[in-house]
């Protein structure tokens, strides 16, 4: 109960697009037709998904402090946390080597649809996120292994609708500076509107949630709640 | 930083001797990220970080000088071993290089200012995968002496400060009515009524005002986007 509570924390809650702003770029780029869009998404969840747990493997037995007392008593006491982006991202950029390489090699449709986008995913923020939150708010094996998929699920979700949105808005008369990047800034900022209405869902299990490592003042927490239900409405 | 500077100054007059070391180019190269290249506003990178720090000034302050600092060193290094670097493996080389210097910049903002380190918490390690850095390799040094690797470096780096810095000043002012922590929007106000805009300080005013102010610009220089 406490894993189904992580997921649909992590899919709408703390969703990385509408909470966190990780993986901007792409989602600028690639959200111009639904089908692309759904491709990407696809890809991200995918990665995400080996990532996570991967790199949480690595942390416990080779990063954290006294991570690597498995190799005997001399080893216990050393710390490489220094190493973490390093290691994380040689990690991800690998790993998505690695996928795409076997997803050509075993499902070549499967390669067609997402082929493209694999490359583009070693420098995506949400992946190298994922990895980062998972450390921060110190995850079990069991909440990491849920935790990435679902993120990557909330990503993929903010660009299909991103990208259906957009695809209607061909029909509609923007002014000229707003074209392009700008309306699709404030078409994600009512997005997100729509989305900070599931800050009122109450979770079981939400411990971790509650050290919130947004960059945001507490005394405006009211305030939040006030436009939430503006929102609703 | 000095003596690095330096070094950087000599590797460009052996190099070209003929070229002042401020020509007209190559002060282009710094003031062109500023407006009509801005890598935020025009070439849509480096979003990601820009609209997540930016609730207050201080960190996001932070941020700005983070970013410029890892830009210029990468855009440095790179330039220095463009001619070493097989072109099958320079992704895996560019992000191992960028990841060894954010780890010098998150491992000196926690020795030295650890209050701002909580606070920008995943995003220093962020920077790793900001486009910008990553734009600027593969667009810039790859294919140029380092003393104008680092020119190109400081331009984005400054084109990307001035824009999140401009974000976070309208959301702290509007959003708690302070700047830099300290209060501006004087008490007389929010007696006679006014109110702070709760939604500045979350992620939707952010979008909002990264709209508005892409919006202003580029009514200013007339750079239109087709569908």
């Amino acid at each position: 109960m406490d894993l189904l509570a992580l997921a649909i924390k992590s899919m709408f809650i703390e969703n990385m697009i509408f909470a966190f702003f990780l993986g901007m770029c792409s989602y600028l780029a690639v959200s111009k037709k639904v089908k692309t869009a759904i491709g990407l998404g696809a890809a991200v969840v995918f990665v995400l998904a080996i990532t996570v747990p991967l790199n949480w493997t690595l942390d416990h037995f080779i990063l954290q402090e006294g991570a690597l007392s498995w190799l005997g008593d001399d080893f216990a006491t050393i710390d490489l946390g220094f190493l973490r982006f390093i290691m994380f991202i040689a990690t991800i950029a690998a790993m998505v080597q690695l996928v795409e390489m076997a997803v050509e090699k075993f499902s070549p449709a499967l390669y067609g649809a997402l082929g493209i986008f694999l490359p583009l995913i070693a420098v995506n923020c949400s992946i190298l996120g994922g990895s980062l939150f998972m450390v921060t708010r110190e995850y079990t094996f069991s909440e990491a292994l849920v935790f990435g998929p679902s993120a990557g699920i909330g990503w993929m979700i903010a660009i299909v609708c991103l990208a259906a949105v957009r695809e209607r808005m061909k029909y509609s008369n923007v002014p000229a500076g707003l074209r392009g990047l700008g309306i699709t800034m404030i078409v994600t900022g009512l997005m997100g509107m729509a989305f900070m209405a599931f800050m009122g869902i109450k979770v079981e299990g939400g411990k971790k949630g509650e050290e919130s490592t947004k960059v945001e003042s507490k005394e405006t927490k009211p305030a939040k709640a006030e436009e939430n239900t503006v929102s609703l409405r | 930083m000095s003596t690095e500077t330096l070094e950087q100054e000599k590797v460009a007059q052996i190099a070209e001797p003929a070229e002042p070391l401020f020509s007209a180019k190559r002060k282009r190269y710094v003031t062109d990220p500023l407006d009509d290249d801005n890598p935020v506003t025009v070439q849509v990178l480096g979003i990601c970080s820009a609209l997540a720090v930016t609730s207050q000034m201080a960190p996001t302050m932070v941020m700005a000088i983070a970013v410029t600092v890892v830009v210029v060193f990468s855009n440095v290094i790179i330039s220095l071993l463009r001619n070493l670097i097989p072109s099958s493996i320079r992704i895996i080389a560019q992000l191992g290089i960028v990841a060894t210097i954010v780890a010098v910049v998150d491992l000196v903002l926690k020795a030295y200012m650890f209050d701002v380190s909580k606070s920008l918490s995943v995003f220093v390690g962020l920077i790793i995968t900001n486009c910008i850095v990553m734009g600027r390799l593969e667009a810039f040094a790859m294919g140029n002496k380092p003393w104008d690797s680092a020119l190109d470096g400081l331009g984005s780096g400054l084109g990307y400060s001035w824009v999140i810095l401009a974000i976070a000043f309208f959301r702290e002012l509007f959003g708690s009515g302070k700047l830099f922590g300290f209060t501006i929007i004087p008490e007389s106000a929010y007696t006679a009524g006014y109110e702070n805009f709760g939604i500045m300080v979350t992620p939707v005013g952010a979008f909002m005002v990264v709209g508005i102010i892409i919006w202003l610009q580029r009514t200013r220089n007339g750079y239109v986007e087709e569908h």
